[in-house]
């Protein structure tokens, strides 16, 4: 291969090496761009007026979230028994939904801070909009806890304070821990967004024609001036930041999957839920971050951006995290059998063979097993409606996942006099299609006014931002009608 | 007094000959951090990780406090059986390890806005009109003239040295 066949091959995104330049890396951004460009493209999204298929799909996704909000109103007013949960099934779709949202949400701080511990440079493309995801993912997550206790108006017993009894609380639950791993999950997942927000709000509001949005973004930037001894200090915030969540998101996952860990059911006492659910919530989070950014990427034209090198990355990890899934879930049947308990053998037969045999053949075989090892394949992982299809399968697959160990562990537990199906009511399903429409929602007022693509960030991985870099033929790139460098 | 620069290199090359040149007031402006620019402004690590270490640590005093502070002395509650003297101690662990990491992340927030002097409403700098590429493409390098060693002309020479094009006195009001 020579010099000229591997220009237009960077371009396209491709890796090449030739005898002089072995180990060529592909760019993480295409065709050469330079700053102004990143600044303009992804500025542009938010400073241009908002195109109508933003506003039908935000007037559709409102519209479910508030029909969810009446559903849970409904339900809060009128009492649990709106829901399908009976007993044995004290938990349903109200935890189910609770355990997929904040599994999505870990996904985000996955790309944010442990992908920036490990130095992969191409998670600056979608980190912003991947922790935009994870707050609202944990935003909502976080109704159904508030709401599945019933007397909501008593929610407040779970802070560390104690109650109008003088009770404390039980710091030895798995319940109390959740309380404060969501919260201090969703505060850290907040201050780290932000903390990587202040540069690009500045941008912004330097580039603002209004005197709105220019008090506004001012506001929010924080006088920021991208002052080398101000970026000296924030560079220690933010890797501080992210070594503190990586360690956080395998821990809020984990003391999640305690709630099920720690009790005596069949199925649900095991000591593999901790890495199997953070494997599972990885997985899960980031088939729902390409759900999200497939489409804008499309939209928004920011295909230079996020790249089909960054898709075939995350494409590998949905890959990595679903093998786990899939090796954990033969782990389980193996030692539910090599154990020789009747209960646990007989939980793990009847998710196969019973009544929501259904549920495990979709959702845990095809959905999780099967559909991510369609990611072998280079072909696929290049092909974005083979790319889409496995994560919708993925997001489902999730979905049915936590439903089968939850309503699967209780409907069927010890004793056949203990046993009862869930029928799910329609205010169950309506809560949790709500619940879509709030996060669907949040994410499109999030891509309207905030920039979906950190550019400091972007920037720092362009060759031209290290300070030891001479470029190739003595000039810099220039955009159409730019300014040339010299 | 402000100077631009063409490029991360051409500005990175003029922080050193700033530095060398003895200036302390003085500070270098970009759209993002420029690796190796502390060493070449003459920067030491930032101390901000000690206030972390420190948020980190009440964390996990407030934790315990509160959790044997509850189960020891003021409500021992007796559910399952289950010990609540000092044999309960791993069942608190989690809950130690969040309030560490709320903590240290308060920290980490309140103190990279308190140390850079953040928010500021204002700072001259944005008197002048091509700065506000700082946040686009733009770098620029900035010296006081509260600086001991700044003279106008000293400083333009080492500017015009250095690289620097644009190089303007920039008026606090």
């Amino acid at each position: 291969m020579d010099d000229t066949s591997t220009a237009p091959d960077l371009i396209r995104g491709e890796a090449s090496s030739t005898v002089e330049r072995p180990l060529e890396r592909v760019p993480l951004v295409l065709n050469r761009r330079n700053f102004t460009w990143i600044t303009e493209r992804i500025s542009g999204v938010v400073e241009d007026r908002a195109p109508r298929w933003w506003w039908v799909c935000f007037t559709i996704t409102a519209a479910i979230a508030m029909f969810g909000l009446f559903c849970i109103g409904y339900q809060i007013s009128t009492g649990v028994g709106v829901w399908g949960n009976n007993i044995p099934n004290g938990w349903a779709w109200d935890i189910t939904n609770f355990v997929f949202w904040i599994g999505i949400g870990h996904a985000g701080t996955l790309i944010s801070a442990i992908l920036y511990l490990l130095r992969q440079r191409w998670r600056t493309s979608i980190n912003r909009s991947a922790e935009a995801m994870t707050l609202f993912a944990v935003m909502c997550a976080a109704i159904f806890p508030g709401i599945h206790v019933g007397r909501v108006w008593m929610a407040w017993y779970l802070a560390p304070i104690p109650n109008n009894y003088g009770i404390w609380q039980n710091f030895r639950s798995p319940l109390m821990w959740d309380v404060f791993a969501v919260s201090t999950y969703f505060t850290v997942s907040v201050l780290f967004w932000y903390t990587g927000l202040i540069p690009d709000l500045a941008t912004l509001r330097d580039r603002a024609t209004t005197k709105i949005k220019k008090f506004l973004f001012g506001v929010f930037a924080c006088g920021w001036r991208g002052s080398n001894r101000n970026w000296r200090h924030y560079e220690m915030a933010y890797l501080l930041l992210a070594g503190l969540s990586t360690p956080l998101v395998l821990s809020v996952h984990s003391v999640v999957s305690f709630d099920f860990a720690a009790s005596i059911l069949p199925s649900w006492h095991t000591t593999i839920f901790p890495p199997y659910f953070v494997a599972g919530a990885i997985f899960g989070g980031f088939a729902m971050v390409l759900t999200l950014l497939i489409p804008a990427r499309s939209i928004f034209k920011l295909h230079d951006i996020i790249t089909p090198q960054h898709i075939d990355k995350m494409a590998k990890i949905i890959l990595l995290t679903g093998s786990f899934v899939s090796y954990a879930y033969a782990m389980e049947f193996f030692v539910a059998w090599y154990s020789g308990n009747a209960y646990e053998r007989f939980a793990f037969w009847n998710r196969v063979l019973g009544p929501y045999w259904w549920y495990w053949w979709t959702g845990m075989l095809f959905c999780n097993m099967l559909s991510p090892q369609l990611f072998w394949f280079r072909w696929c992982r290049r092909n974005i409606l083979v790319v889409y299809f496995v994560c919708m399968c993925v997001n489902a697959g999730m979905w049915f996942e936590r439903f089968i160990i939850i309503v699967g562990g209780l409907h069927r537990d010890f004793i056949p006099s203990s046993w009862g199906l869930f029928i799910p009511t329609w205010v169950d399903i309506w809560t949790f299609i709500g619940t879509l429409g709030i996060f669907t929602s949040l994410f499109l007022l999030f891509i309207r006014f905030l920039p979906m693509i950190a550019m400091s960030e972007v920037k720092i991985v362009l060759p031209d931002a290290d300070p030891h870099y001479t470029p190739p033929n003595g000039h810099y790139p220039v955009q159409a009608g730019g300014i040339q460098r010299t | 007094m402000a100077a631009e620069y063409p490029s991360t290199h051409a500005l990175f090359e003029a922080a050193k000959m700033v530095r060398d040149a003895g200036f302390k007031r003085w500070d270098v402006h970009s759209p993002f951090p420029i690796h190796g620019m502390d060493d070449a402004m003459g920067l030491g690590k930032s101390w901000l990780s000690a206030v972390v270490l420190i948020g980190g640590i009440l964390g996990i005093s407030t934790a315990m406090f509160i959790e044997f502070g509850a189960s020891w002395g003021l409500y021992p509650l007796i559910v399952h059986g289950k010990p609540y003297d000092w044999r309960v101690v791993p069942a608190f662990f989690p809950i130690m390890f969040e309030l560490t990491v709320l903590f240290s992340a308060f920290a980490a927030f309140f103190a990279v806005l308190i140390m850079n002097g953040l928010p500021r409403p204002h700072h001259p700098i944005f008197n002048w009109d091509r700065f506000a590429r700082a946040t686009n493409d733009g770098f620029f390098l900035v010296i006081e003239a509260r600086d001991p060693r700044f003279t106008e002309v000293e400083a333009r020479e080492l500017l015009e040295r250095s690289g620097g094009q644009h190089i303007t006195i920039v008026h606090e009001d």
